[in-house]
Protein backbone atom coordinates (compact mmCIF):
# COMPACT_ATOMS: atom_id res chain seq x y z
CA UNK A 1 0.00 0.00 0.00
CA UNK A 2 1.07 3.54 -1.10
CA UNK A 3 2.19 5.33 1.96
CA UNK A 4 0.49 8.95 2.10
CA UNK A 5 2.31 9.95 5.87
CA UNK A 6 5.90 9.37 6.55
CA UNK A 7 7.75 10.75 9.24
CA UNK A 8 11.26 9.65 9.78
CA UNK A 9 13.31 10.84 13.33
CA UNK A 10 11.00 13.82 13.67
CA UNK A 11 12.06 16.15 16.84
CA UNK A 12 10.70 19.39 17.58
CA UNK A 13 11.96 21.56 20.44
CA UNK A 14 10.73 24.35 22.08
CA UNK A 15 13.46 25.97 23.63
CA UNK A 16 14.21 23.01 26.55
CA UNK A 17 10.95 21.06 26.27
CA UNK A 18 10.45 17.81 23.79
CA UNK A 19 7.39 18.51 22.22
CA UNK A 20 8.14 15.40 19.72
CA UNK A 21 10.95 13.33 20.22
CA UNK A 22 11.47 11.47 17.38
CA UNK A 23 8.94 10.21 15.82
CA UNK A 24 8.22 7.43 12.78
CA UNK A 25 4.84 7.67 11.99
CA UNK A 26 3.62 5.31 8.99
CA UNK A 27 -0.04 6.38 7.37
CA UNK A 28 -0.81 4.62 4.42
CA UNK A 29 -3.61 5.07 1.72
CA UNK A 30 -6.91 4.18 2.78
CA UNK A 31 -6.18 4.20 7.02
CA UNK A 32 -8.14 5.97 9.19
CA UNK A 33 -4.63 6.58 11.16
CA UNK A 34 -6.17 7.03 15.22
CA UNK A 35 -3.19 9.62 16.66
CA UNK A 36 -3.83 9.41 20.28
CA UNK A 37 -2.49 10.93 23.41
CA UNK A 38 -2.67 12.53 26.54
CA UNK A 39 -2.68 16.64 26.58
CA UNK A 40 0.74 17.63 25.85
CA UNK A 41 1.81 15.18 24.19
CA UNK A 42 2.92 16.59 21.19
CA UNK A 43 -0.14 16.02 18.85
CA UNK A 44 -0.49 19.25 17.54
CA UNK A 45 3.20 20.30 17.55
CA UNK A 46 3.00 17.03 15.24
CA UNK A 47 -0.01 18.31 12.94
CA UNK A 48 1.63 21.36 12.41
CA UNK A 49 4.71 20.15 11.26
CA UNK A 50 3.36 17.51 8.75
CA UNK A 51 1.33 20.71 7.20
CA UNK A 52 4.64 22.47 7.13
CA UNK A 53 3.54 25.22 9.85
CA UNK A 54 6.01 24.32 12.41
CA UNK A 55 9.82 23.67 11.34
CA UNK A 56 11.13 20.18 12.53
CA UNK A 57 14.30 20.34 14.88
CA UNK A 58 15.49 17.11 13.09
CA UNK A 59 13.63 14.29 10.97
CA UNK A 60 11.85 14.34 7.67
CA UNK A 61 8.33 14.47 6.96
CA UNK A 62 6.95 13.07 3.54
CA UNK A 63 2.85 13.78 2.80
CA UNK A 64 1.86 11.95 -0.50
CA UNK A 65 5.08 11.24 -1.19
CA UNK A 66 6.46 14.58 -1.85
CA UNK A 67 8.71 16.14 0.98
CA UNK A 68 7.26 18.85 2.87
CA UNK A 69 7.71 21.58 3.75
CA UNK A 70 9.66 21.92 0.43
CA UNK A 71 7.04 20.40 -1.85
CA UNK A 72 3.78 22.43 -0.06
CA UNK A 73 2.57 24.13 -2.81
CA UNK A 74 1.54 21.06 -5.10
CA UNK A 75 0.95 19.13 -1.76
CA UNK A 76 -1.17 21.17 0.45
CA UNK A 77 -4.20 21.82 -1.76
CA UNK A 78 -4.44 17.87 -1.72
CA UNK A 79 -4.68 17.80 2.11
CA UNK A 80 -7.70 19.16 4.16
CA UNK A 81 -6.64 19.74 7.43
CA UNK A 82 -8.33 21.19 11.15
CA UNK A 83 -5.31 22.23 13.48
CA UNK A 84 -6.40 22.83 17.13
CA UNK A 85 -9.86 24.19 16.15
CA UNK A 86 -11.62 26.76 13.57
CA UNK A 87 -10.46 29.81 13.26
CA UNK A 88 -12.68 32.33 10.50
CA UNK A 89 -12.88 35.93 10.33
CA UNK A 90 -15.83 36.68 12.45
CA UNK A 91 -17.46 39.49 10.71
CA UNK A 92 -17.75 37.47 7.36
CA UNK A 93 -20.08 34.71 7.01
CA UNK A 94 -19.14 31.30 6.69
CA UNK A 95 -19.64 31.25 2.71
CA UNK A 96 -17.35 34.18 2.66
CA UNK A 97 -14.56 32.60 4.37
CA UNK A 98 -14.52 29.77 2.68
CA UNK A 99 -14.53 31.07 -0.41
CA UNK A 100 -11.88 33.80 0.84
CA UNK A 101 -9.45 30.49 2.18
CA UNK A 102 -10.29 28.99 -1.30
CA UNK A 103 -9.06 31.60 -3.39
CA UNK A 104 -6.23 32.03 -1.42
CA UNK A 105 -4.11 29.31 -2.48
CA UNK A 106 -3.56 26.99 -5.60
CA UNK A 107 -5.83 24.33 -6.69
CA UNK A 108 -9.29 25.71 -6.03
CA UNK A 109 -10.70 26.86 -9.62
CA UNK A 110 -13.41 29.52 -9.08
CA UNK A 111 -15.68 28.27 -11.75
CA UNK A 112 -16.10 25.28 -9.54
CA UNK A 113 -16.15 27.26 -6.05
CA UNK A 114 -19.93 28.23 -5.43
CA UNK A 115 -20.93 24.63 -6.13
CA UNK A 116 -17.92 23.30 -3.80
CA UNK A 117 -19.06 25.49 -1.15
CA UNK A 118 -22.65 24.59 -1.49
CA UNK A 119 -21.70 21.19 -1.40
CA UNK A 120 -19.64 21.11 1.63
CA UNK A 121 -22.26 22.63 3.38
CA UNK A 122 -24.55 20.27 2.64
CA UNK A 123 -22.57 17.37 3.57
CA UNK A 124 -21.34 19.26 7.46
CA UNK A 125 -24.99 20.47 8.07
CA UNK A 126 -24.72 23.88 7.66
CA UNK A 127 -26.52 23.91 3.94
CA UNK A 128 -29.59 26.30 5.94
CA UNK A 129 -27.30 28.78 7.78
CA UNK A 130 -27.70 31.62 5.41
CA UNK A 131 -25.96 34.67 5.55
CA UNK A 132 -25.05 34.99 9.33
CA UNK A 133 -21.58 36.19 10.49
CA UNK A 134 -19.79 33.25 11.69
CA UNK A 135 -19.67 35.86 14.86
CA UNK A 136 -23.08 34.56 15.71
CA UNK A 137 -22.02 30.67 15.11
CA UNK A 138 -22.05 28.41 18.24
CA UNK A 139 -19.25 26.51 18.37
CA UNK A 140 -20.18 23.69 17.10
CA UNK A 141 -21.35 25.20 14.19
CA UNK A 142 -18.00 26.50 13.61
CA UNK A 143 -16.58 23.21 14.35
CA UNK A 144 -18.34 22.19 11.18
CA UNK A 145 -17.39 25.20 9.07
CA UNK A 146 -13.88 24.65 9.81
CA UNK A 147 -14.25 20.48 8.58
CA UNK A 148 -16.57 22.36 5.28
CA UNK A 149 -12.86 24.32 4.89
CA UNK A 150 -11.38 20.89 5.37
CA UNK A 151 -13.34 18.85 2.39
CA UNK A 152 -13.82 21.94 0.24
CA UNK A 153 -11.27 20.81 -2.68
CA UNK A 154 -12.20 16.73 -2.38
CA UNK A 155 -8.50 15.83 -0.26
CA UNK A 156 -7.05 12.94 -0.91
CA UNK A 157 -6.02 12.96 2.58
CA UNK A 158 -7.77 15.00 5.58
CA UNK A 159 -5.55 15.60 8.80
CA UNK A 160 -7.85 16.14 11.66
CA UNK A 161 -7.00 17.62 14.56
CA UNK A 162 -9.79 16.56 17.69
CA UNK A 163 -12.24 17.20 15.18
CA UNK A 164 -15.42 16.32 17.34
CA UNK A 165 -14.26 19.54 20.07
CA UNK A 166 -17.42 20.88 20.89
CA UNK A 167 -20.26 19.13 18.93
CA UNK A 168 -22.96 17.24 20.51
CA UNK A 169 -23.18 13.48 20.75
CA UNK A 170 -25.61 13.64 17.98
CA UNK A 171 -23.06 15.81 15.78
CA UNK A 172 -20.09 13.57 16.68
CA UNK A 173 -21.91 10.13 15.52
CA UNK A 174 -22.91 12.13 11.98
CA UNK A 175 -19.41 13.82 12.04
CA UNK A 176 -17.70 10.10 12.41
CA UNK A 177 -20.26 8.93 9.53
CA UNK A 178 -19.62 11.37 7.35
CA UNK A 179 -15.66 10.52 7.51
CA UNK A 180 -16.13 6.85 7.27
CA UNK A 181 -18.36 7.46 4.15
CA UNK A 182 -15.28 9.90 2.51
CA UNK A 183 -12.75 6.84 3.42
CA UNK A 184 -14.63 4.44 1.90
CA UNK A 185 -14.73 6.79 -1.06
CA UNK A 186 -10.55 6.09 -0.76
CA UNK A 187 -9.72 9.37 1.57
CA UNK A 188 -7.57 8.43 3.91
CA UNK A 189 -8.23 10.20 7.31
CA UNK A 190 -5.53 11.19 9.75
CA UNK A 191 -7.18 11.70 13.00
CA UNK A 192 -5.74 13.12 16.44
CA UNK A 193 -7.62 12.85 19.38
CA UNK A 194 -7.42 11.85 23.33
CA UNK A 195 -11.00 10.48 23.27
CA UNK A 196 -9.88 6.77 23.21
CA UNK A 197 -13.68 5.92 22.35
CA UNK A 198 -13.33 7.70 19.44
CA UNK A 199 -10.49 6.29 17.74
CA UNK A 200 -11.86 2.63 18.78
CA UNK A 201 -14.93 3.17 16.89
CA UNK A 202 -13.73 4.74 13.48
CA UNK A 203 -9.57 3.90 13.47
CA UNK A 204 -8.00 0.93 11.39
CA UNK A 205 -4.76 2.05 12.43
CA UNK A 206 -3.55 3.44 15.75
CA UNK A 207 -0.53 5.54 16.94
CA UNK A 208 0.11 6.39 20.98
CA UNK A 209 2.07 9.02 21.63
CA UNK A 210 3.16 9.61 24.90
CA UNK A 211 5.67 12.64 26.00
CA UNK A 212 6.55 13.47 22.43
CA UNK A 213 7.40 9.81 21.75
CA UNK A 214 5.62 7.19 19.24
CA UNK A 215 5.09 3.94 21.99
CA UNK A 216 2.84 1.79 19.94
CA UNK A 217 2.09 1.92 16.14
CA UNK A 218 -0.18 -0.64 14.92
CA UNK A 219 -3.40 -2.16 13.02
CA UNK A 220 -6.50 -1.79 15.82
CA UNK A 221 -7.46 -5.23 14.91
CA UNK A 222 -3.87 -6.73 16.08
CA UNK A 223 -3.86 -4.79 18.94
CA UNK A 224 -7.45 -5.54 20.35
CA UNK A 225 -6.84 -9.42 18.86
CA UNK A 226 -8.59 -12.04 21.00
CA UNK A 227 -5.87 -12.78 23.68
CA UNK A 228 -6.56 -16.93 23.48
CA UNK A 229 -8.75 -16.86 26.41
CA UNK A 230 -12.40 -17.29 27.04
CA UNK A 231 -14.54 -14.74 29.25
CA UNK A 232 -17.28 -16.47 31.10
CA UNK A 233 -20.76 -14.66 32.37
CA UNK A 234 -21.93 -16.47 35.43
CA UNK A 235 -23.93 -15.88 38.93
CA UNK A 236 -21.86 -18.71 40.22
CA UNK A 237 -17.70 -18.27 39.35
CA UNK A 238 -17.08 -20.47 42.34
CA UNK A 239 -18.06 -23.31 40.42
CA UNK A 240 -16.73 -22.23 37.12
CA UNK A 241 -13.33 -23.27 38.65
CA UNK A 242 -14.64 -26.28 40.19
CA UNK A 243 -15.43 -27.62 36.77
CA UNK A 244 -12.68 -26.16 34.89
CA UNK A 245 -9.88 -27.22 37.21
CA UNK A 246 -6.97 -24.78 37.10
CA UNK A 247 -7.58 -23.24 33.63
CA UNK A 248 -9.44 -20.43 35.56
CA UNK A 249 -7.26 -17.40 35.36
CA UNK A 250 -9.17 -14.49 36.68
CA UNK A 251 -12.43 -13.75 38.82
CA UNK A 252 -14.10 -10.82 38.96
CA UNK A 253 -17.73 -10.56 40.10
CA UNK A 254 -19.56 -12.23 37.27
CA UNK A 255 -16.74 -12.43 35.35
CA UNK A 256 -14.44 -15.26 34.99
CA UNK A 257 -10.97 -15.33 32.20
CA UNK A 258 -10.45 -19.37 31.40
CA UNK A 259 -7.75 -20.52 29.03
CA UNK A 260 -8.53 -21.51 25.67
CA UNK A 261 -9.34 -19.88 22.65
CA UNK A 262 -13.06 -21.69 22.12
CA UNK A 263 -15.67 -20.59 24.02
CA UNK A 264 -17.96 -23.57 22.52
CA UNK A 265 -15.44 -26.03 23.87
CA UNK A 266 -15.59 -23.69 27.15
CA UNK A 267 -19.30 -23.85 26.74
CA UNK A 268 -20.07 -27.59 26.53
CA UNK A 269 -17.52 -28.26 29.38
CA UNK A 270 -19.67 -25.62 31.46
CA UNK A 271 -23.28 -27.01 30.73
CA UNK A 272 -22.33 -30.39 31.01
CA UNK A 273 -21.00 -29.55 34.64
CA UNK A 274 -24.58 -27.61 35.33
CA UNK A 275 -22.91 -23.97 35.88
CA UNK A 276 -25.10 -21.43 34.92
CA UNK A 277 -24.05 -19.61 31.61
CA UNK A 278 -25.13 -15.56 30.72
CA UNK A 279 -22.47 -14.85 28.53
CA UNK A 280 -19.65 -16.49 27.06
CA UNK A 281 -17.29 -14.69 24.62
CA UNK A 282 -13.59 -14.65 23.43
CA UNK A 283 -11.12 -11.98 25.37
CA UNK A 284 -10.01 -9.15 24.04
CA UNK A 285 -7.99 -6.62 24.74
CA UNK A 286 -9.86 -2.68 25.04
CA UNK A 287 -7.70 -0.25 23.33
CA UNK A 288 -7.63 1.57 26.70
CA UNK A 289 -5.89 -1.38 28.31
CA UNK A 290 -3.97 -1.17 25.12
CA UNK A 291 -3.15 2.84 25.72
CA UNK A 292 -2.49 2.93 29.27
CA UNK A 293 0.28 -0.55 29.15
CA UNK A 294 1.92 0.80 26.35
CA UNK A 295 2.10 4.39 27.99
CA UNK A 296 2.79 2.82 31.31
CA UNK A 297 5.67 0.22 29.90
CA UNK A 298 7.56 3.94 28.20
CA UNK A 299 6.97 5.88 31.91
CA UNK A 300 9.30 2.81 32.85
CA UNK A 301 11.78 2.82 30.11
CA UNK A 302 11.98 6.97 31.12
CA UNK A 303 12.76 6.42 34.48
CA UNK A 304 15.03 3.42 34.26
CA UNK A 305 16.89 5.58 31.23
CA UNK A 306 16.77 8.83 33.97
CA UNK A 307 18.26 6.13 36.98
CA UNK A 308 21.16 5.10 34.17
CA UNK A 309 22.46 8.78 33.89
CA UNK B 1 -3.98 36.07 -3.11
CA UNK B 2 -3.24 39.67 -3.46
CA UNK B 3 -7.18 40.43 -4.52
CA UNK B 4 -8.72 38.30 -1.30
CA UNK B 5 -6.28 40.38 0.57
CA UNK B 6 -7.64 44.00 -0.44
CA UNK B 7 -11.05 42.25 -0.85
CA UNK B 8 -10.45 41.26 2.88
CA UNK B 9 -9.08 44.65 4.10
CA UNK B 10 -11.68 47.18 2.09
CA UNK B 11 -14.94 44.74 2.53
CA UNK B 12 -14.02 45.64 6.26
CA UNK B 13 -16.21 48.47 7.92
CA UNK B 14 -13.36 49.09 10.15
CA UNK B 15 -10.99 50.49 7.34
CA UNK B 16 -13.59 53.19 6.42
CA UNK B 17 -14.39 53.78 10.03
CA UNK B 18 -10.82 54.66 10.27
CA UNK B 19 -10.83 56.34 7.39
CA UNK B 20 -13.95 58.65 8.28
CA UNK B 21 -12.47 59.35 11.74
CA UNK B 22 -9.27 60.71 10.18
CA UNK B 23 -10.94 62.84 7.99
CA UNK B 24 -13.11 64.44 11.28
CA UNK B 25 -10.09 66.70 12.52
CA UNK B 26 -9.70 68.42 9.56
CA UNK B 27 -13.23 69.25 9.23
CA UNK B 28 -13.51 70.08 12.64
CA UNK B 29 -10.28 72.66 11.78
CA UNK B 30 -11.92 74.00 8.74
CA UNK B 31 -15.48 74.81 10.21
CA UNK B 32 -14.15 76.33 13.40
CA UNK B 33 -11.95 78.62 10.82
CA UNK B 34 -14.67 79.18 8.34
CA UNK B 35 -17.00 80.44 11.63
CA UNK B 36 -14.18 82.41 13.51
CA UNK B 37 -12.48 83.66 10.81
CA UNK B 38 -9.19 83.33 12.56
CA UNK B 39 -6.33 81.78 10.95
CA UNK B 40 -2.77 80.86 12.26
CA UNK B 41 -0.61 83.61 11.89
CA UNK B 42 2.14 82.18 8.91
CA UNK B 43 4.50 80.37 10.90
CA UNK B 44 2.33 78.99 13.37
CA UNK B 45 0.28 76.10 13.28
CA UNK B 46 0.15 73.67 11.02
CA UNK B 47 1.45 74.23 7.85
CA UNK B 48 -0.32 76.03 5.07
CA UNK B 49 -3.31 76.65 7.46
CA UNK B 50 -2.70 80.57 7.89
CA UNK B 51 -3.19 80.52 4.05
CA UNK B 52 -6.43 78.85 3.31
CA UNK B 53 -8.53 81.70 3.99
CA UNK B 54 -7.94 83.45 1.47
CA UNK B 55 -7.47 80.08 -0.79
CA UNK B 56 -9.44 76.59 0.24
CA UNK B 57 -7.36 75.12 -2.79
CA UNK B 58 -4.62 75.07 -0.03
CA UNK B 59 -6.59 73.05 1.94
CA UNK B 60 -5.87 69.34 1.32
CA UNK B 61 -2.29 70.31 2.02
CA UNK B 62 -2.99 71.74 5.64
CA UNK B 63 -5.41 68.45 5.80
CA UNK B 64 -2.47 66.41 5.12
CA UNK B 65 -0.42 68.45 7.35
CA UNK B 66 -3.15 68.46 10.33
CA UNK B 67 -3.20 64.73 10.12
CA UNK B 68 -0.04 63.78 9.30
CA UNK B 69 1.86 64.41 12.91
CA UNK B 70 -0.37 61.91 14.88
CA UNK B 71 -3.90 61.00 13.25
CA UNK B 72 -2.26 59.08 9.86
CA UNK B 73 0.55 57.58 11.53
CA UNK B 74 -1.35 55.79 13.77
CA UNK B 75 -3.99 54.83 11.45
CA UNK B 76 -1.22 53.33 9.16
CA UNK B 77 0.47 51.54 12.20
CA UNK B 78 -3.12 50.18 13.48
CA UNK B 79 -3.81 48.72 10.19
CA UNK B 80 -0.12 47.83 9.20
CA UNK B 81 0.25 46.27 12.50
CA UNK B 82 -2.61 43.83 12.10
CA UNK B 83 -2.09 42.45 8.79
CA UNK B 84 0.19 39.77 9.96
CA UNK B 85 -0.78 39.77 13.93
CA UNK B 86 -4.24 40.19 13.38
CA UNK B 87 -4.68 36.82 11.40
CA UNK B 88 -2.01 34.74 13.93
CA UNK B 89 -4.50 35.89 16.70
CA UNK B 90 -7.79 35.18 14.86
CA UNK B 91 -6.26 31.76 13.88
CA UNK B 92 -6.57 32.33 10.98
CA UNK B 93 -3.14 32.54 9.69
CA UNK B 94 -2.64 28.74 9.82
CA UNK B 95 -5.53 27.94 7.68
CA UNK B 96 -4.14 30.30 5.07
CA UNK B 97 -0.64 28.51 5.64
CA UNK B 98 -2.00 25.19 5.26
CA UNK B 99 -3.91 26.22 2.06
CA UNK B 100 -1.38 26.76 1.03
CA UNK B 101 -1.01 30.07 0.64
CA UNK B 102 2.86 30.55 0.54
CA UNK B 103 4.61 32.42 3.41
CA UNK B 104 6.21 35.29 0.57
CA UNK B 105 3.30 35.39 -1.55
CA UNK B 106 1.10 36.00 2.10
CA UNK B 107 3.59 38.90 3.05
CA UNK B 108 3.97 40.44 -0.40
CA UNK B 109 -0.52 40.30 -0.70
CA UNK B 110 -0.23 41.72 3.28
CA UNK B 111 2.49 44.44 1.88
CA UNK B 112 0.37 45.36 -1.25
CA UNK B 113 -2.95 45.71 0.64
CA UNK B 114 -1.15 47.86 3.03
CA UNK B 115 0.48 50.24 0.36
CA UNK B 116 -2.80 50.47 -1.13
CA UNK B 117 -4.34 51.47 1.95
CA UNK B 118 -2.20 54.46 2.88
CA UNK B 119 -2.40 55.35 -0.71
CA UNK B 120 -5.88 55.40 -0.45
CA UNK B 121 -6.13 57.04 3.30
CA UNK B 122 -3.70 59.71 1.88
CA UNK B 123 -5.83 60.43 -1.48
CA UNK B 124 -9.47 60.71 0.69
CA UNK B 125 -7.59 63.04 3.24
CA UNK B 126 -6.45 65.33 0.47
CA UNK B 127 -9.74 64.71 -1.60
CA UNK B 128 -11.90 65.67 0.91
CA UNK B 129 -9.72 68.40 1.99
CA UNK B 130 -10.36 70.09 -1.65
CA UNK B 131 -14.05 69.81 -1.30
CA UNK B 132 -14.11 70.89 2.26
CA UNK B 133 -11.61 73.93 1.13
CA UNK B 134 -13.40 74.80 -1.73
CA UNK B 135 -17.03 75.16 -0.74
CA UNK B 136 -15.78 76.71 2.83
CA UNK B 137 -13.39 79.52 1.75
CA UNK B 138 -12.74 81.28 -1.47
CA UNK B 139 -11.40 79.57 -4.24
CA UNK B 140 -9.39 81.86 -5.98
CA UNK B 141 -6.08 81.95 -5.58
CA UNK B 142 -4.11 85.81 -5.14
CA UNK B 143 -0.77 86.46 -4.27
CA UNK B 144 1.69 84.53 -1.64
CA UNK B 145 0.05 81.01 -2.50
CA UNK B 146 4.10 79.50 -2.27
CA UNK B 147 5.77 79.53 0.54
CA UNK B 148 8.27 81.98 -0.22
CA UNK B 149 6.00 84.56 -1.51
CA UNK B 150 5.54 84.40 -5.04
CA UNK B 151 2.29 83.07 -6.64
CA UNK B 152 2.20 79.21 -8.03
CA UNK B 153 -0.33 79.11 -11.52
CA UNK B 154 -3.36 76.33 -10.46
CA UNK B 155 -2.00 74.00 -13.03
CA UNK B 156 1.62 74.70 -10.71
CA UNK B 157 -0.31 73.77 -7.60
CA UNK B 158 -2.52 71.08 -8.60
CA UNK B 159 1.26 69.57 -9.94
CA UNK B 160 3.16 70.47 -6.31
CA UNK B 161 -0.04 68.86 -4.39
CA UNK B 162 -0.07 65.52 -6.35
CA UNK B 163 3.83 65.58 -5.23
CA UNK B 164 3.22 66.80 -1.70
CA UNK B 165 0.39 63.41 -1.87
CA UNK B 166 3.36 60.98 -3.04
CA UNK B 167 5.76 62.20 -0.59
CA UNK B 168 3.49 61.89 2.39
CA UNK B 169 1.81 58.48 1.44
CA UNK B 170 6.28 57.77 1.12
CA UNK B 171 6.32 59.01 4.26
CA UNK B 172 3.69 56.62 5.86
CA UNK B 173 5.22 53.34 4.03
CA UNK B 174 7.88 53.48 6.56
CA UNK B 175 5.48 53.77 8.84
CA UNK B 176 4.18 50.78 7.53
CA UNK B 177 6.81 48.82 7.29
CA UNK B 178 7.65 49.00 11.19
CA UNK B 179 4.21 47.80 12.13
CA UNK B 180 4.31 44.83 9.27
CA UNK B 181 7.89 44.17 10.37
CA UNK B 182 6.28 43.88 14.21
CA UNK B 183 3.23 42.46 13.15
CA UNK B 184 5.56 39.65 11.72
CA UNK B 185 7.07 38.98 15.37
CA UNK B 186 4.18 38.94 17.68
CA UNK B 187 0.52 37.24 17.74
CA UNK B 188 -0.80 40.48 19.14
CA UNK B 189 -2.01 42.79 16.64
CA UNK B 190 -1.89 45.64 19.40
CA UNK B 191 1.44 45.09 20.25
CA UNK B 192 2.75 45.35 16.70
CA UNK B 193 0.84 48.68 16.20
CA UNK B 194 2.26 49.76 19.52
CA UNK B 195 5.56 48.93 18.68
CA UNK B 196 5.37 50.91 15.59
CA UNK B 197 4.17 54.20 17.47
CA UNK B 198 6.89 53.78 20.23
CA UNK B 199 9.46 53.74 17.46
CA UNK B 200 7.90 56.64 15.94
CA UNK B 201 7.92 58.89 19.30
CA UNK B 202 10.97 58.20 20.03
CA UNK B 203 11.93 59.59 16.72
CA UNK B 204 9.82 62.92 17.17
CA UNK B 205 11.35 63.09 20.92
CA UNK B 206 14.93 62.79 19.75
CA UNK B 207 14.53 64.93 17.13
CA UNK B 208 14.35 67.80 19.28
CA UNK B 209 16.81 66.87 21.57
CA UNK B 210 20.50 68.78 20.76
CA UNK B 211 22.28 65.69 22.00
CA UNK B 212 20.79 63.69 19.20
CA UNK B 213 21.92 65.59 16.67
CA UNK B 214 24.40 63.26 15.12
CA UNK B 215 21.40 60.57 14.47
CA UNK B 216 18.59 63.10 13.66
CA UNK B 217 19.15 62.95 9.92
CA UNK B 218 18.76 58.94 10.47
CA UNK B 219 15.31 59.48 12.45
CA UNK B 220 12.34 57.81 10.80
CA UNK B 221 10.30 60.90 10.81
CA UNK B 222 13.26 63.34 10.30
CA UNK B 223 11.93 65.16 7.04
CA UNK B 224 8.30 64.09 7.37
CA UNK B 225 7.22 67.67 6.87
CA UNK B 226 9.75 68.21 4.16
CA UNK B 227 6.83 67.64 1.55
CA UNK B 228 6.22 72.00 2.79
CA UNK B 229 9.67 72.38 0.43
CA UNK B 230 7.58 71.60 -2.71
CA UNK B 231 5.94 74.91 -2.37
CA UNK B 232 9.19 76.38 -2.63
CA UNK B 233 9.88 78.79 -5.13
CA UNK B 234 12.01 77.22 -7.03
CA UNK B 235 11.11 73.97 -5.07
CA UNK B 236 13.60 73.36 -2.70
CA UNK B 237 14.26 69.40 -3.62
CA UNK B 238 17.39 68.61 -0.99
CA UNK B 239 15.21 66.88 2.16
CA UNK B 240 12.38 66.21 -0.43
CA UNK B 241 14.94 63.73 -2.33
CA UNK B 242 16.96 63.00 1.60
CA UNK B 243 13.58 61.98 3.01
CA UNK B 244 12.69 59.98 -0.16
CA UNK B 245 15.95 58.01 0.10
CA UNK B 246 15.55 57.94 3.66
CA UNK B 247 12.21 56.11 3.45
CA UNK B 248 13.35 53.58 1.15
CA UNK B 249 16.43 52.33 3.22
CA UNK B 250 14.00 51.93 5.89
CA UNK B 251 11.31 50.48 3.94
CA UNK B 252 13.97 47.99 2.05
CA UNK B 253 16.18 46.75 5.34
CA UNK B 254 12.80 46.23 7.53
CA UNK B 255 10.35 44.34 4.63
CA UNK B 256 13.94 42.05 3.99
CA UNK B 257 13.98 41.46 8.44
CA UNK B 258 10.31 40.56 7.83
CA UNK B 259 10.27 38.56 5.51
CA UNK B 260 13.30 36.56 6.88
CA UNK B 261 11.58 36.67 10.14
CA UNK B 262 8.16 35.60 8.55
CA UNK B 263 9.66 32.63 6.24
CA UNK B 264 10.96 30.89 8.85
CA UNK B 265 9.46 30.98 11.27
CA UNK B 266 7.38 28.28 13.74
CA UNK B 267 3.31 28.76 13.12
CA UNK B 268 2.15 28.29 16.61
CA UNK B 269 -0.79 30.44 16.79
N1 LIG C 1 4.96 27.41 21.02
C1 LIG C 1 5.37 26.61 22.01
N2 LIG C 1 6.38 27.01 22.81
C2 LIG C 1 6.82 26.20 23.80
N3 LIG C 1 6.31 25.01 24.07
C3 LIG C 1 5.29 24.54 23.34
C4 LIG C 1 4.77 25.33 22.26
N4 LIG C 1 3.77 24.63 21.68
C5 LIG C 1 3.68 23.47 22.36
N5 LIG C 1 4.60 23.42 23.35
C6 LIG C 1 4.79 22.29 24.29
O1 LIG C 1 4.89 21.11 23.53
C7 LIG C 1 4.21 20.04 24.16
C8 LIG C 1 3.22 19.42 23.20
O2 LIG C 1 2.17 20.30 22.92
P1 LIG C 1 1.00 19.98 21.90
O3 LIG C 1 0.18 21.20 21.75
O4 LIG C 1 1.59 19.41 20.66
O5 LIG C 1 0.20 18.85 22.69
P2 LIG C 1 -1.17 18.11 22.30
O6 LIG C 1 -0.87 16.66 22.26
O7 LIG C 1 -1.76 18.71 21.09
O8 LIG C 1 -2.07 18.40 23.58
P3 LIG C 1 -3.66 18.64 23.70
O9 LIG C 1 -4.31 17.30 23.75
O10 LIG C 1 -3.78 19.34 25.01
O11 LIG C 1 -4.08 19.47 22.54
C9 LIG C 1 3.59 20.63 25.41
O12 LIG C 1 4.42 20.30 26.50
C10 LIG C 1 3.60 22.11 25.19
O13 LIG C 1 3.76 22.78 26.38
MG1 LIG D 1 -3.61 19.68 20.67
Amino acid sequence: MTAVIVTRGLVKRFGRVRAVDGIDLDVRAGDVYGFLGANGSGKTTTVRMLLGLVLPTAGEVELLGRRMPRAARSVLPRVGALIEGPAHHGHLSGRANLSLLDASGPGGSWRTRRRRIDAVLEQVGLAGVGRRPVAAYSLGMRQRLGLAGALLRRPELLVLDEPTNGLDPQGIAEIRELLLELNRQGTTVFLSSHLLAEIEQMATRVGVLDRGRLVLQDRLATLTAPTGATVVRTPEPDRVRAALDGRVTAVDGERVVVKGDDPAEVNALLVGAGVPVIGLAPERPTLEEVVLAAARAAGDRVEVRERGR
Amino acid sequence: MIAVELHKLFRRPRTWTTIAVLNALPLLVAVLLQLTDLAPRPGEGPPFLSAVLTNGTLFPLAALAIVLPLFLPIAVAVVAGDSVAGEAQAGTLRYLLARPAGRTRLLVAKLVSVFAFVLVTVVVVAAVGYVVGTTLFEAQPIAGTSVSGSTLTPEELTGRTVLAIGYVTVSMLGVAAFALFFSTFTDSPLGATLGALAVLVTSSLLFTLDAASPIAPYLPTRYWLAFVDLFRDPILWRDVVRGLALQGVYVGVLLTAAWANFTTKDITS
